[in-house]
């Protein structure tokens, strides 16, 4: 039997990238607010320099998500690709902003407007066919002062390329036009870095560093990075990394208005007669208890954001919450972030310390930044060269064909080859399909008898083809940096995915969009949903700035609008 | 306050009843290796005396085996020593017992099957092969030319290939990387809990910092 607890205003799922930046509003506006997080607090003493102790799944072992992996087939006439076994995103207050790299992009304008800009530029048959892409309801302007909130609320180092529609060469030039700076410079750039920055001049192109949710100096009572490394995948021991548990969740907290409930395992979301979500069912310890509350913000990874709703059906919902028009799990895509390219270099490039989102890019190539007449494709990619390298990681690199894979010669090669090979990251234009999308898995069940996400997905041909043409400008810049040898990546399956878009997606048509232009669920009126399967478009870069000034945006609306939004049961 | 302290305690790991410090003593590991030949005779004085050690998991005749192979992956040679004088041995034994137990079947059934294998094809045990013979098994094993394993015999030498790189490189705190003989080899500069501007030139090559991760009594200590 359920334990009812007392009513709250807000009650948040997820204690993560996105619900941890919502909380801050809403408590400062004066509403009491509770989140409900799987996780635990997080030790910064448990964040070791110690490469095997990730390899070995720290922190992720053990924890909720690896009990809900979801399964995945490329098509609904195929079989399942091999279940991962460990999830990559993370429970904790925090959530995956205690692991994830930081960097922290702003979408271009053009991701918001992918059909009519497509349209105007090239004409409508160039939107490729079986997408379901559509414009954002809004454009990057309407974004933008929230961008700037979360970038100051958050903490985020960088350098503006265009404030206001000035250029500096310095910064991105070719990202939309900004109120003002970063709040802090970028991280600091290294020999490496600076090569492939000189590599890139020579070839006509526009270098710059990359925006860091990382302090590049003191910043709101948290010291500067010390560029040690070991960011990916595991938490910052000096608390630089600017995840939500060190900044805007103690904000939060300091109101008085926030509390936190941690090993709370979020269940249904409950809805009363007239169709309202009333509160959220969740497990801790053991026990069953009933939160209810005016308004639920749903705050999830993509994935669980979905199987939450598929799984709370009641008479008004048969399908699932917010479902009646079939479009929770649909306009699902995973972020065109492999076929990567590596280089090997015949001079020691020095990469072993350092951070992933410290690093040089290069934008030239990205969304619609170049001419797609004569190219059977559309979209781009942003191309990263990044730093840290680690010692496990470095032995078990590949002998490119130059050496067998032990023995006396393979040991030669690694000495002398550890420190001379470097990979990209280059994150590409991804768009949803009709036959891309998630559901529930028929077999596959979590531990407490609930299925899992069913991922049903796969590359089409606009994202392969830009994938290949990504990979011919990285090896042209690894080559303008002396490179001597290049090796290609496959794209592989589009399975489980750290950048998981879609499910939920907003836009003012109900018939095929889950939640309205602020968020909240056009079915279930006092249902926010938070999160990357709000989106609609991927954009070439990673997704969390966008989530977190999404929640900043829907939060503050719902502060606006609270007496339409909680109290009106209509 | 934010960054609590809440999570699950995490137990310490089993004390091995001497510090690696001590160890390294008690191994005459020195500092800077000598060039071949001299580390092939420090090799084999070492690997008698770590051989004399208890195993914690391993069986002795399995043991014998398993520091056979580990010696070919990445043998002692003119680069330098290699995983036996790291104690990758060591590092994979230890771990069959705590992070790696459930690898330890695998274990069970490669060994027999890789020994079994050698007994059939040179008609000795694995250990007592020429290096020649031993280099000849394990490629076999490699390639999946090897009869008599569970699975594939290339699933088994990728499984051991693994463990030997990670007993080889990684932190010494799980009880391989002794002496910081892996990191070395590579250049790895070792774990800091500080770097400089300066350690990230591409002309510098950082003075290698000699220290776990662990060194700096800021971490808590993970299972071994």
């Amino acid at each position: 039997m359920a334990t009812t607890l007392k009513k709250t205003n807000v009650v948040i799922v997820g204690a993560g990238a996105a619900g941890g930046v919502a909380a801050l509003p809403l408590a400062q506006a004066g509403f009491d607010v509770i989140a409900l997080e799987a996780g635990g607090w997080v030790n910064t003493r448990d964040m070791a320099p110690d490469e095997l102790r990730y390899i070995r799944g720290w922190p992720a072992k053990l924890q909720k998500v690896n009990d809900e992996i979801p399964t995945h087939r490329p098509n609904a006439s195929s079989p399942n690709t091999p279940r991962l076994t460990d999830h990559p995103m993370m429970n904790g207050v925090g959530g995956t902003s205690i692991h994830y790299w930081g960097q922290s992009w702003r979408l271009n304008p053009w991701d918001f407007k992918v059909v009519s800009e497509t349209t105007r530029r090239y004409g409508a048959s160039r939107i490729p066919s079986g997408s379901t892409v559509e414009d954002w309801p809004f454009g990057y302007d309407e974004l933008e002062p929230y961008y700037d909130s979360v970038e100051r609320e958050i903490g985020i180092s960088g350098k503006a390329g265009n404030i206001k529609g000035t250029m500096d060469q310095r910064g991105n030039i070719f990202e939309g036009p900004r109120g003002r700076d970063y709040p802090m410079p970028p991280l600091r750039s290294t020999g490496f870095t600076e090569k492939m920055s000189a590599a890139a001049r020579t070839l006509g192109w526009h270098p710059f560093p990359g925006p860091a949710a990382v302090t590049s100096q003191s910043y709101q009572g948290r010291p500067a990075c010390v560029y040690h490394g070991y960011c990916a995948g595991g938490g910052c021991h000096v608390r630089s990394k600017s995840s939500t548990a060190v900044s805007t969740i103690p904000k939060a907290q300091a109101t008085g208005r926030f509390k936190v409930v941690t090993e709370a395992r979020v269940t249904t979301i409950a809805v009363d007669k007239n169709g309202r979500a009333s509160g959220v069912n969740y497990l801790k310890d053991g026990q069953e208890y009933y939160q209810p509350a005016d308004v639920v913000l749903l705050a999830t990874y993509t994935y669980e954001n979905v199987r939450t709703l598929l799984l709370s059906k009641s008479p008004a919902y048969p399908n699932g919450l917010s479902n009646n028009h079939s479009q929770v799990g649909k306009h699902y895509f995973s972020h065109n972030q492999t076929a990567r390219v590596t280089a090997l270099f015949p001079f020691n490039i020095n990469t072993w310390y350092g951070t992933p989102s410290q690093g040089v890019a290069v934008d030239n190539w990205a969304d619609d930044n170049f001419d797609h007449s004569k190219l059977d494709f559309i979209g781009g990619g942003n191309m990263w060269v990044y730093h840290e390298r680690r010692p496990i990681a470095a032995a078990s690199m590949s002998t490119w064909g130059r050496a067998p894979e032990w023995g006396s010669t393979w040991k030669a090669f690694i000495k002398e080859n550890a420190d001379r090979q470097n990979t990209a990251y280059i994150q590409k234009t991804t768009l949803p399909y009709e036959d891309n999308y998630l559901d529930l898995d028929p077999t596959v069940k979590d531990r407490l008898g609930f299925p899992v996400i069913r991922i049903t997905a796969e590359y089409k041909d606009n994202e392969r083809k830009l994938a290949a043409f990504m990979q011919t400008q990285m090896e042209e810049w690894y080559r303008a940096a002396d490179a001597i040898d290049i090796q290609k990546g496959d794209i592989g399956d589009m399975t489980v995915s750290t950048h998981a878009y879609g499910g939920t997606r907003m836009g003012d048509n109900p018939e095929t969009n889950v939640v309205d232009r602020w968020g909240f669920s056009h079915e279930v009126h006092n249902l926010g949903i938070l999160g990357a399967s709000v989106m609609g478009t991927s954009g070439a870069r990673n997704p969390t700035l966008t989530v977190q000034a999404l929640a900043w945006r829907t939060a503050e609306h719902l502060v606006k609008s609270w007496k339409t939004i909680a109290q009106n049961a209509g | 306050m934010a960054y609590e302290f809440e999570l699950k305690k995490i137990s310490e790991p089993p004390q091995p009843g001497f510090s690696r410090r001590d160890l390294l003593k008690r191994l005459g590991v020195m500092v800077g290796m000598a060039a071949f030949p001299p580390v092939l005779l420090q090799t084999r004085t070492r690997a008698q005396t770590a051989a004399g050690e208890a195993f914690v998991s391993l069986t002795a005749p399995e043991a014998e085996t398993l520091r056979a192979i580990v010696a070919r992956l990445i043998p002692a040679d003119e680069n330098g020593p290699g995983a036996l004088e790291a104690r990758a041995d060591r590092y994979i034994d230890r771990a069959l017992s705590g992070a790696l137990k459930s690898q330890r079947p695998a274990y069970t059934l490669g060994l027999a099957a890789l020994n079994a294998y050698a007994q059939s094809s040179k008609r000795v045990p694995f250990a007592k092969l020429s290096l020649v013979d031993q280099d000849a098994v394990l490629t076999d094993v490699q390639q999946n030319r090897a009869t008599g394993f569970t699975g594939n015999s290339g699933q088994f030498f990728n499984l051991v290939r693994t463990h030997t790189i990670q007993g080889t490189f990684s932190d010494p705190f799980y009880g391989g990387n002794a002496n910081f003989i892996g990191w070395d080899l590579i250049g790895y500069p070792g774990a800091r809990v500080v770097v400089t501007a300066d350690l990230q030139r591409m002309n510098v090559k950082p003075a290698a910092s000699r220290k776990s991760a662990y060194d700096y009594g800021m971490f808590s200590k993970g299972e071994l």
